[in-house]
Protein backbone atom coordinates (compact mmCIF):
# COMPACT_ATOMS: atom_id res chain seq x y z
CA UNK A 1 0.00 0.00 0.00
CA UNK A 2 1.39 3.28 -0.83
CA UNK A 3 0.35 6.00 1.42
CA UNK A 4 0.24 10.18 0.26
CA UNK A 5 0.09 13.00 2.63
CA UNK A 6 -2.64 15.35 0.91
CA UNK A 7 -4.04 18.48 1.92
CA UNK A 8 -7.79 19.39 0.65
CA UNK A 9 -10.38 21.76 1.81
CA UNK A 10 -13.62 20.13 2.14
CA UNK A 11 -16.79 22.59 3.24
CA UNK A 12 -14.59 24.89 3.85
CA UNK A 13 -12.58 23.03 6.20
CA UNK A 14 -8.82 22.17 5.75
CA UNK A 15 -7.63 18.78 6.45
CA UNK A 16 -4.36 17.07 6.13
CA UNK A 17 -5.03 13.11 5.49
CA UNK A 18 -3.06 10.30 4.78
CA UNK A 19 -4.45 8.37 1.87
CA UNK A 20 -3.95 5.34 -0.09
CA UNK A 21 -3.21 5.95 -3.63
CA UNK A 22 -5.94 3.24 -4.40
CA UNK A 23 -8.67 5.09 -2.36
CA UNK A 24 -11.47 7.20 -4.46
CA UNK A 25 -12.84 10.34 -3.46
CA UNK A 26 -16.20 8.73 -2.34
CA UNK A 27 -14.12 6.44 0.21
CA UNK A 28 -11.98 9.56 1.70
CA UNK A 29 -15.16 10.79 2.49
CA UNK A 30 -17.36 8.66 4.08
CA UNK A 31 -14.37 6.08 5.62
CA UNK A 32 -11.97 8.64 6.93
CA UNK A 33 -13.52 12.50 7.14
CA UNK A 34 -17.35 10.64 8.30
CA UNK A 35 -18.94 12.68 5.72
CA UNK A 36 -21.75 10.15 4.57
CA UNK A 37 -24.27 12.27 3.19
CA UNK A 38 -22.24 11.39 0.25
CA UNK A 39 -23.36 8.04 -1.26
CA UNK A 40 -22.27 5.16 -2.83
CA UNK A 41 -24.71 4.05 -5.62
CA UNK A 42 -23.46 1.79 -8.87
CA UNK A 43 -19.51 2.58 -8.15
CA UNK A 44 -19.37 3.38 -11.84
CA UNK A 45 -20.36 7.09 -12.80
CA UNK A 46 -23.75 6.04 -13.82
CA UNK A 47 -25.92 7.07 -10.72
CA UNK A 48 -24.70 10.39 -9.35
CA UNK A 49 -25.01 9.29 -5.80
CA UNK A 50 -21.63 9.99 -5.24
CA UNK A 51 -22.12 13.66 -6.64
CA UNK A 52 -19.58 16.41 -4.76
CA UNK A 53 -18.41 19.25 -6.23
CA UNK A 54 -14.54 19.52 -6.88
CA UNK A 55 -13.44 23.26 -7.16
CA UNK A 56 -16.93 24.42 -8.27
CA UNK A 57 -17.22 21.28 -10.90
CA UNK A 58 -19.65 18.39 -10.11
CA UNK A 59 -17.80 15.26 -10.36
CA UNK A 60 -18.40 11.44 -9.54
CA UNK A 61 -16.68 11.23 -6.69
CA UNK A 62 -16.71 7.11 -6.96
CA UNK A 63 -14.20 7.75 -10.22
CA UNK A 64 -12.44 10.36 -8.00
CA UNK A 65 -8.77 8.92 -6.42
CA UNK A 66 -8.22 10.55 -3.35
CA UNK A 67 -4.89 11.64 -4.24
CA UNK A 68 -6.32 13.72 -7.13
CA UNK A 69 -7.89 16.18 -4.83
CA UNK A 70 -4.51 16.99 -2.66
CA UNK A 71 -4.97 21.25 -2.82
CA UNK A 72 -8.41 21.28 -4.64
CA UNK A 73 -11.65 22.09 -2.72
CA UNK A 74 -14.65 19.75 -2.08
CA UNK A 75 -17.85 20.69 -1.42
CA UNK A 76 -20.07 17.87 -0.38
CA UNK A 77 -23.60 17.77 1.05
CA UNK A 78 -22.85 18.82 4.07
CA UNK A 79 -21.53 21.81 3.07
CA UNK A 80 -24.62 23.20 1.66
CA UNK A 81 -26.04 24.38 4.79
CA UNK A 82 -24.74 28.13 6.01
CA UNK A 83 -24.58 27.81 10.26
CA UNK A 84 -27.09 25.29 10.42
CA UNK A 85 -29.56 27.17 7.85
CA UNK A 86 -30.72 25.35 4.86
CA UNK A 87 -29.61 26.66 1.53
CA UNK A 88 -32.11 27.75 -1.16
CA UNK A 89 -31.76 24.03 -3.08
CA UNK A 90 -31.99 22.31 0.21
CA UNK A 91 -35.17 24.35 1.06
CA UNK A 92 -36.46 23.84 -2.40
CA UNK A 93 -35.90 20.22 -2.07
CA UNK A 94 -37.72 20.59 1.24
CA UNK A 95 -40.79 21.87 0.72
CA UNK A 96 -41.54 20.40 -2.96
CA UNK A 97 -40.56 16.87 -1.25
CA UNK A 98 -38.36 16.71 -3.81
CA UNK A 99 -37.00 13.14 -2.70
CA UNK A 100 -38.87 9.68 -1.64
CA UNK A 101 -36.43 7.56 0.07
CA UNK A 102 -33.85 10.08 0.00
CA UNK A 103 -30.72 8.47 -0.91
CA UNK A 104 -30.33 9.78 -4.46
CA UNK A 105 -31.10 13.02 -2.69
CA UNK A 106 -27.60 14.79 -1.52
CA UNK A 107 -26.19 13.83 -5.26
CA UNK A 108 -29.12 15.51 -6.85
CA UNK A 109 -28.99 18.72 -4.55
CA UNK A 110 -25.19 19.22 -5.44
CA UNK A 111 -25.62 18.98 -9.09
CA UNK A 112 -29.20 20.74 -9.11
CA UNK A 113 -26.38 23.93 -6.85
CA UNK A 114 -23.95 23.10 -9.42
CA UNK A 115 -26.09 23.58 -12.38
CA UNK A 116 -27.92 26.77 -11.01
CA UNK A 117 -24.28 28.42 -10.25
CA UNK A 118 -23.71 27.92 -13.76
CA UNK A 119 -26.91 28.90 -15.45
CA UNK A 120 -28.74 30.62 -13.22
CA UNK A 121 -32.61 30.29 -15.14
CA UNK A 122 -32.46 26.96 -16.48
CA UNK A 123 -35.66 25.88 -18.67
CA UNK A 124 -37.47 22.58 -17.77
CA UNK A 125 -35.08 20.74 -20.74
CA UNK A 126 -32.18 22.26 -19.50
CA UNK A 127 -32.84 20.91 -16.07
CA UNK A 128 -33.56 17.17 -16.92
CA UNK A 129 -30.50 16.99 -19.19
CA UNK A 130 -28.12 18.77 -16.63
CA UNK A 131 -29.30 16.38 -14.10
CA UNK A 132 -29.55 13.36 -15.96
CA UNK A 133 -26.29 11.79 -14.36
CA UNK A 134 -28.56 11.57 -11.18
CA UNK A 135 -30.66 8.71 -10.78
CA UNK A 136 -33.61 8.76 -8.58
CA UNK A 137 -35.08 4.89 -8.24
CA UNK A 138 -38.12 5.74 -6.89
CA UNK A 139 -38.64 7.96 -10.06
CA UNK A 140 -39.82 11.23 -8.64
CA UNK A 141 -38.44 13.25 -10.97
CA UNK A 142 -41.09 15.72 -11.83
CA UNK A 143 -40.72 16.67 -8.14
CA UNK A 144 -37.24 16.88 -8.37
CA UNK A 145 -37.47 19.30 -11.22
CA UNK A 146 -40.31 21.34 -9.51
CA UNK A 147 -37.74 21.86 -6.83
CA UNK A 148 -34.98 22.79 -9.10
CA UNK A 149 -37.32 25.48 -10.57
CA UNK A 150 -38.40 26.61 -7.13
CA UNK A 151 -34.78 26.63 -5.91
CA UNK A 152 -33.89 29.17 -8.94
CA UNK A 153 -36.12 31.49 -8.21
CA UNK A 154 -35.30 31.52 -4.32
CA UNK A 155 -31.96 32.13 -5.56
CA UNK A 156 -33.03 34.81 -8.32
CA UNK A 157 -34.75 36.74 -4.73
CA UNK A 158 -31.89 36.60 -2.63
CA UNK B 1 -8.97 -2.24 -6.82
CA UNK B 2 -5.23 -3.29 -8.03
CA UNK B 3 -2.71 -2.17 -5.53
CA UNK B 4 -1.01 0.93 -7.31
CA UNK B 5 1.20 3.76 -6.91
CA UNK B 6 0.21 7.29 -7.31
CA UNK B 7 1.97 9.99 -9.32
CA UNK B 8 0.84 13.59 -10.32
CA UNK B 9 4.22 15.24 -12.40
CA UNK B 10 4.25 19.01 -12.62
CA UNK B 11 6.24 18.70 -16.37
CA UNK B 12 5.96 16.24 -19.30
CA UNK B 13 9.74 15.50 -19.02
CA UNK B 14 8.60 14.44 -15.52
CA UNK B 15 5.64 12.23 -16.44
CA UNK B 16 7.69 10.99 -19.59
CA UNK B 17 10.00 9.32 -17.04
CA UNK B 18 7.25 7.67 -15.13
CA UNK B 19 5.47 7.06 -17.95
CA UNK B 20 8.80 4.64 -19.14
CA UNK B 21 9.16 2.94 -15.50
CA UNK B 22 8.89 -1.02 -15.75
CA UNK B 23 5.45 -2.42 -14.99
CA UNK B 24 1.87 -1.71 -15.65
CA UNK B 25 1.57 2.03 -16.44
CA UNK B 26 -1.01 3.46 -17.05
CA UNK B 27 -1.69 7.52 -17.77
CA UNK B 28 -4.57 9.16 -15.91
CA UNK B 29 -6.33 12.61 -16.84
CA UNK B 30 -10.21 12.40 -16.15
CA UNK B 31 -10.09 8.99 -14.63
CA UNK B 32 -13.91 8.33 -15.68
CA UNK B 33 -12.99 5.16 -17.80
CA UNK B 34 -9.17 4.22 -16.08
CA UNK B 35 -10.75 4.45 -12.64
CA UNK B 36 -13.76 2.06 -13.53
CA UNK B 37 -11.61 -0.48 -15.49
CA UNK B 38 -9.31 -0.32 -12.70
CA UNK B 39 -11.90 -1.75 -9.80
CA UNK B 40 -13.18 -4.20 -12.23
CA UNK B 41 -9.95 -5.78 -13.21
CA UNK B 42 -10.73 -4.74 -16.88
CA UNK B 43 -7.16 -2.91 -17.00
CA UNK B 44 -4.26 -3.04 -14.37
CA UNK B 45 -1.43 -1.00 -13.28
CA UNK B 46 1.45 -0.87 -11.33
CA UNK B 47 1.47 3.03 -11.09
CA UNK B 48 -1.15 5.98 -12.56
CA UNK B 49 0.40 8.98 -13.57
CA UNK B 50 -2.10 11.12 -13.29
CA UNK B 51 -1.57 14.28 -15.95
CA UNK B 52 -4.10 17.09 -14.94
CA UNK B 53 -0.91 18.98 -13.49
CA UNK B 54 1.04 19.42 -16.68
CA UNK B 55 0.14 22.78 -18.00
CA UNK B 56 0.65 21.81 -21.54
CA UNK B 57 -1.82 18.83 -21.31
CA UNK B 58 -4.53 21.30 -20.13
CA UNK B 59 -4.01 23.58 -22.74
CA UNK B 60 -6.64 24.60 -25.19
CA UNK B 61 -5.93 27.13 -27.99
CA UNK B 62 -6.11 27.98 -31.36
CA UNK B 63 -3.25 29.02 -33.05
CA UNK B 64 -1.54 29.03 -36.85
CA UNK B 65 -2.00 25.07 -36.80
CA UNK B 66 -5.36 25.09 -36.00
CA UNK B 67 -7.12 24.11 -32.64
CA UNK B 68 -4.65 22.09 -30.36
CA UNK B 69 -6.29 20.53 -27.45
CA UNK B 70 -3.98 19.21 -24.75
CA UNK B 71 -4.77 15.80 -23.80
CA UNK B 72 -5.95 16.40 -20.41
CA UNK B 73 -8.97 18.91 -21.18
CA UNK B 74 -12.35 18.23 -20.25
CA UNK B 75 -14.84 17.80 -22.07
CA UNK B 76 -16.45 20.41 -20.93
CA UNK B 77 -14.05 23.13 -21.86
CA UNK B 78 -13.60 21.57 -24.83
CA UNK B 79 -17.59 22.17 -25.30
CA UNK B 80 -17.14 25.67 -24.10
CA UNK B 81 -14.15 26.55 -25.82
CA UNK B 82 -15.67 25.31 -29.31
CA UNK B 83 -18.90 26.66 -28.49
CA UNK B 84 -17.71 30.16 -28.31
CA UNK B 85 -14.20 30.03 -31.15
CA UNK B 86 -17.00 28.03 -33.65
CA UNK B 87 -15.45 26.23 -36.22
CA UNK B 88 -15.91 22.87 -35.49
CA UNK B 89 -19.30 21.96 -34.75
CA UNK B 90 -19.28 18.67 -34.63
CA UNK B 91 -16.79 18.72 -31.19
CA UNK B 92 -18.71 21.10 -30.02
CA UNK B 93 -21.31 18.66 -29.76
CA UNK B 94 -20.16 15.33 -29.31
CA UNK B 95 -18.24 16.85 -26.29
CA UNK B 96 -21.49 17.31 -24.85
CA UNK B 97 -22.82 13.68 -25.37
CA UNK B 98 -20.07 12.05 -23.29
CA UNK B 99 -21.78 10.48 -20.37
CA UNK B 100 -23.04 13.00 -17.96
CA UNK B 101 -22.28 16.91 -17.09
CA UNK B 102 -19.87 15.12 -14.05
CA UNK B 103 -18.63 12.95 -16.38
CA UNK B 104 -17.68 15.58 -18.55
CA UNK B 105 -16.29 17.88 -15.87
CA UNK B 106 -13.77 15.14 -15.29
CA UNK B 107 -13.20 13.00 -18.89
CA UNK B 108 -10.56 14.56 -21.16
CA UNK B 109 -11.42 14.03 -25.13
CA UNK B 110 -7.48 12.66 -25.03
CA UNK B 111 -8.84 10.08 -22.75
CA UNK B 112 -11.98 9.52 -25.01
CA UNK B 113 -9.24 8.76 -27.49
CA UNK B 114 -7.05 6.53 -25.65
CA UNK B 115 -9.98 4.91 -24.48
CA UNK B 116 -10.18 3.87 -27.50
CA UNK B 117 -14.02 2.52 -27.78
CA UNK B 118 -15.70 1.91 -31.18
CA UNK B 119 -18.89 3.90 -29.76
CA UNK B 120 -16.62 6.89 -28.48
CA UNK B 121 -18.96 9.90 -29.55
CA UNK B 122 -16.33 12.64 -30.04
CA UNK B 123 -13.53 10.18 -31.99
CA UNK B 124 -15.61 10.59 -35.15
CA UNK B 125 -15.88 14.33 -34.51
CA UNK B 126 -12.12 14.29 -34.66
CA UNK B 127 -11.72 12.01 -37.43
CA UNK B 128 -13.50 14.45 -39.73
CA UNK B 129 -11.78 17.41 -38.69
CA UNK B 130 -8.88 15.59 -39.64
CA UNK B 131 -6.85 15.53 -36.51
CA UNK B 132 -3.11 14.62 -35.76
CA UNK B 133 -2.55 12.54 -32.66
CA UNK B 134 0.61 14.00 -31.38
CA UNK B 135 2.27 12.09 -28.63
CA UNK B 136 5.48 11.95 -26.77
CA UNK B 137 7.79 9.52 -24.91
CA UNK B 138 11.30 9.13 -23.44
CA UNK B 139 12.84 8.55 -26.71
CA UNK B 140 10.68 11.27 -29.11
CA UNK B 141 7.74 12.44 -30.48
CA UNK B 142 5.50 11.30 -32.73
CA UNK B 143 2.67 12.94 -35.50
CA UNK B 144 0.09 10.06 -35.95
CA UNK B 145 -3.27 10.99 -38.04
CA UNK B 146 -6.08 10.00 -35.58
CA UNK B 147 -7.57 7.51 -38.38
CA UNK B 148 -4.28 4.98 -37.91
CA UNK B 149 -4.70 5.51 -33.94
CA UNK B 150 -6.68 2.89 -33.20
CA UNK B 151 -5.72 -0.83 -33.32
CA UNK B 152 -8.63 -1.97 -32.19
CA UNK B 153 -11.68 -2.13 -29.30
CA UNK B 154 -9.81 -0.55 -26.40
CA UNK B 155 -6.49 -0.74 -27.77
CA UNK B 156 -4.25 2.44 -29.47
CA UNK B 157 -0.82 2.32 -30.92
CA UNK B 158 0.92 4.03 -27.82
CA UNK B 159 3.74 2.00 -27.24
CA UNK B 160 4.97 1.66 -23.80
CA UNK B 161 5.67 4.53 -22.14
CA UNK B 162 4.38 6.80 -24.65
CA UNK B 163 1.27 9.07 -23.94
CA UNK B 164 -0.97 10.99 -25.97
CA UNK B 165 0.43 14.73 -25.40
CA UNK B 166 -2.37 16.76 -27.54
CA UNK B 167 -4.59 16.23 -31.04
CA UNK B 168 -4.61 19.00 -33.38
CA UNK B 169 -7.20 19.77 -35.74
CA UNK B 170 -6.22 21.98 -39.19
CA UNK B 171 -8.26 25.11 -39.54
CA UNK B 172 -11.57 24.12 -41.67
CA UNK B 173 -11.81 26.43 -44.76
CA UNK B 174 -14.27 28.23 -45.54
CA UNK B 175 -17.68 27.17 -46.38
CA UNK B 176 -17.02 24.21 -44.50
CA UNK B 177 -19.77 22.72 -41.48
CA UNK B 178 -19.55 19.32 -40.07
CA UNK B 179 -22.30 17.62 -37.28
CA UNK B 180 -22.39 14.81 -35.06
CA UNK B 181 -25.46 12.47 -34.36
CA UNK B 182 -25.60 9.24 -32.47
CA UNK B 183 -28.48 7.28 -31.74
CA UNK B 184 -29.57 5.90 -28.32
CA UNK B 185 -32.52 4.95 -26.86
CA UNK B 186 -32.51 7.69 -24.52
CA UNK B 187 -32.72 11.15 -24.22
CA UNK B 188 -28.62 11.16 -23.14
CA UNK B 189 -26.64 8.92 -20.88
CA UNK B 190 -26.13 5.92 -22.96
CA UNK B 191 -23.37 4.38 -25.47
CA UNK B 192 -24.41 5.41 -29.18
CA UNK B 193 -26.06 2.43 -30.83
CA UNK B 194 -23.96 4.44 -34.14
CA UNK B 195 -23.27 7.66 -34.33
CA UNK B 196 -22.06 9.56 -37.39
CA UNK B 197 -20.07 12.90 -38.01
CA UNK B 198 -20.03 14.55 -41.24
CA UNK B 199 -17.96 17.15 -42.92
CA UNK B 200 -18.40 19.29 -46.05
CA UNK B 201 -16.59 22.25 -47.39
CA UNK B 202 -18.53 23.08 -51.05
CA UNK B 203 -17.77 25.56 -53.78
CA UNK B 204 -20.77 28.11 -52.55
CA UNK B 205 -21.51 29.54 -56.03
CA UNK B 206 -22.20 25.88 -57.64
CA UNK B 207 -22.73 24.12 -54.02
CA UNK B 208 -20.05 21.52 -55.94
CA UNK B 209 -18.41 19.36 -52.73
CA UNK B 210 -14.89 20.22 -52.52
CA UNK B 211 -14.03 17.88 -49.52
CA UNK B 212 -16.35 15.37 -47.65
CA UNK B 213 -15.20 13.82 -44.35
CA UNK B 214 -17.63 11.14 -42.56
CA UNK B 215 -16.83 9.05 -39.70
CA UNK B 216 -18.58 6.25 -38.07
CA UNK B 217 -18.99 5.01 -34.44
CA UNK B 218 -20.26 1.93 -32.88
CA UNK B 219 -20.47 0.06 -35.92
CA UNK B 220 -16.35 -1.66 -36.41
CA UNK B 221 -14.36 -2.77 -34.18
CA UNK B 222 -12.91 1.00 -34.35
CA UNK B 223 -14.14 3.95 -35.24
CA UNK B 224 -13.86 4.14 -39.18
CA UNK B 225 -14.17 6.69 -42.17
CA UNK B 226 -16.72 6.04 -44.82
CA UNK B 227 -14.16 6.62 -47.58
CA UNK B 228 -16.29 4.93 -50.62
CA UNK B 229 -19.40 7.68 -49.55
CA UNK B 230 -16.82 10.54 -49.21
CA UNK B 231 -15.07 10.18 -52.80
CA UNK B 232 -18.86 9.73 -54.09
CA UNK B 233 -19.78 13.10 -52.76
CA UNK B 234 -16.85 15.05 -53.94
CA UNK B 235 -17.04 16.31 -56.69
CA UNK B 236 -20.62 16.31 -57.08
CA UNK B 237 -23.26 19.09 -56.68
CA UNK B 238 -24.98 18.30 -52.70
CA UNK B 239 -28.53 17.45 -53.34
CA UNK B 240 -31.22 15.64 -51.32
CA UNK B 241 -30.43 12.79 -54.20
CA UNK B 242 -26.39 12.81 -53.70
CA UNK B 243 -27.02 13.17 -50.07
CA UNK B 244 -29.43 9.89 -50.29
CA UNK B 245 -26.51 7.96 -52.37
CA UNK B 246 -24.33 8.71 -49.98
CA UNK B 247 -26.21 7.80 -46.98
CA UNK B 248 -26.47 4.54 -48.69
CA UNK B 249 -23.23 3.95 -49.26
CA UNK B 250 -21.90 4.87 -45.89
CA UNK B 251 -23.35 1.70 -45.17
CA UNK B 252 -20.34 -0.45 -46.88
CA UNK B 253 -17.92 1.01 -44.43
CA UNK B 254 -20.07 -0.45 -41.46
CA UNK B 255 -19.23 -3.74 -40.44
CA UNK B 256 -21.12 -4.15 -37.25
CA UNK B 257 -21.63 -7.07 -34.45
CA UNK B 258 -24.85 -7.74 -32.78
CA UNK B 259 -25.21 -7.20 -28.96
CA UNK B 260 -27.20 -5.88 -26.87
CA UNK B 261 -27.83 -2.57 -27.72
CA UNK B 262 -28.75 -3.20 -31.25
CA UNK B 263 -28.67 -5.82 -34.44
CA UNK B 264 -26.12 -5.48 -37.31
CA UNK B 265 -28.90 -4.66 -39.43
CA UNK B 266 -30.14 -2.06 -37.29
CA UNK B 267 -26.72 -0.64 -36.86
CA UNK B 268 -26.50 -0.29 -40.74
CA UNK B 269 -29.90 1.26 -41.21
CA UNK B 270 -28.99 4.07 -38.38
CA UNK B 271 -25.65 4.31 -40.68
CA UNK B 272 -27.72 5.73 -43.22
CA UNK B 273 -30.41 7.95 -41.65
CA UNK B 274 -27.14 9.49 -39.33
CA UNK B 275 -25.37 10.16 -42.33
CA UNK B 276 -28.25 11.73 -44.19
CA UNK B 277 -29.02 13.63 -41.52
CA UNK B 278 -25.30 15.14 -40.74
CA UNK B 279 -25.07 15.79 -44.49
CA UNK B 280 -28.28 17.42 -43.95
CA UNK B 281 -27.47 19.35 -41.07
CA UNK B 282 -23.88 20.42 -42.45
CA UNK B 283 -26.32 22.15 -45.77
CA UNK B 284 -28.38 24.16 -43.21
CA UNK B 285 -24.85 24.96 -41.10
CA UNK B 286 -23.82 26.46 -44.92
CA UNK B 287 -27.12 28.05 -45.74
Amino acid sequence: MTKKQIETTVNGVQHEILVDSTWTLLETLRDQLQLTGTKEGCSNGNCGACTVMVDGKSSCSCLVLAPEVDGREVTTVEGLADHGHLSPVQDAFVENSGLQCGFCTPGFMIAATALLNENPHPTENEIRLKLAGNLCRCTGYDKIVRSVQDAAERLSKT
Amino acid sequence: MPNFDYEAPTSLAEALELMARPGEVRALSGGTDIIDQLKNNRRNADLVVDMKRIPQLSLIETNGAGLRIGAAVSCTEVHKFTSESGGYPALTESTELVGSVHIQNRASVGGNVCNAAPSADTIPSLLIHEAIAHTASASGEREIPLIDFFAGPGQTVLEKGEILKEVVLPTPSENTASAYLRFIPRNEMDIAVAGVGSLVEVDPSTNVVKKARIALASVAPTPVRAYTAEEYLEGKEITPETINEAANIAVQSAVPITDVRGSAEYRKELVKVLTKRTLNICMERLA
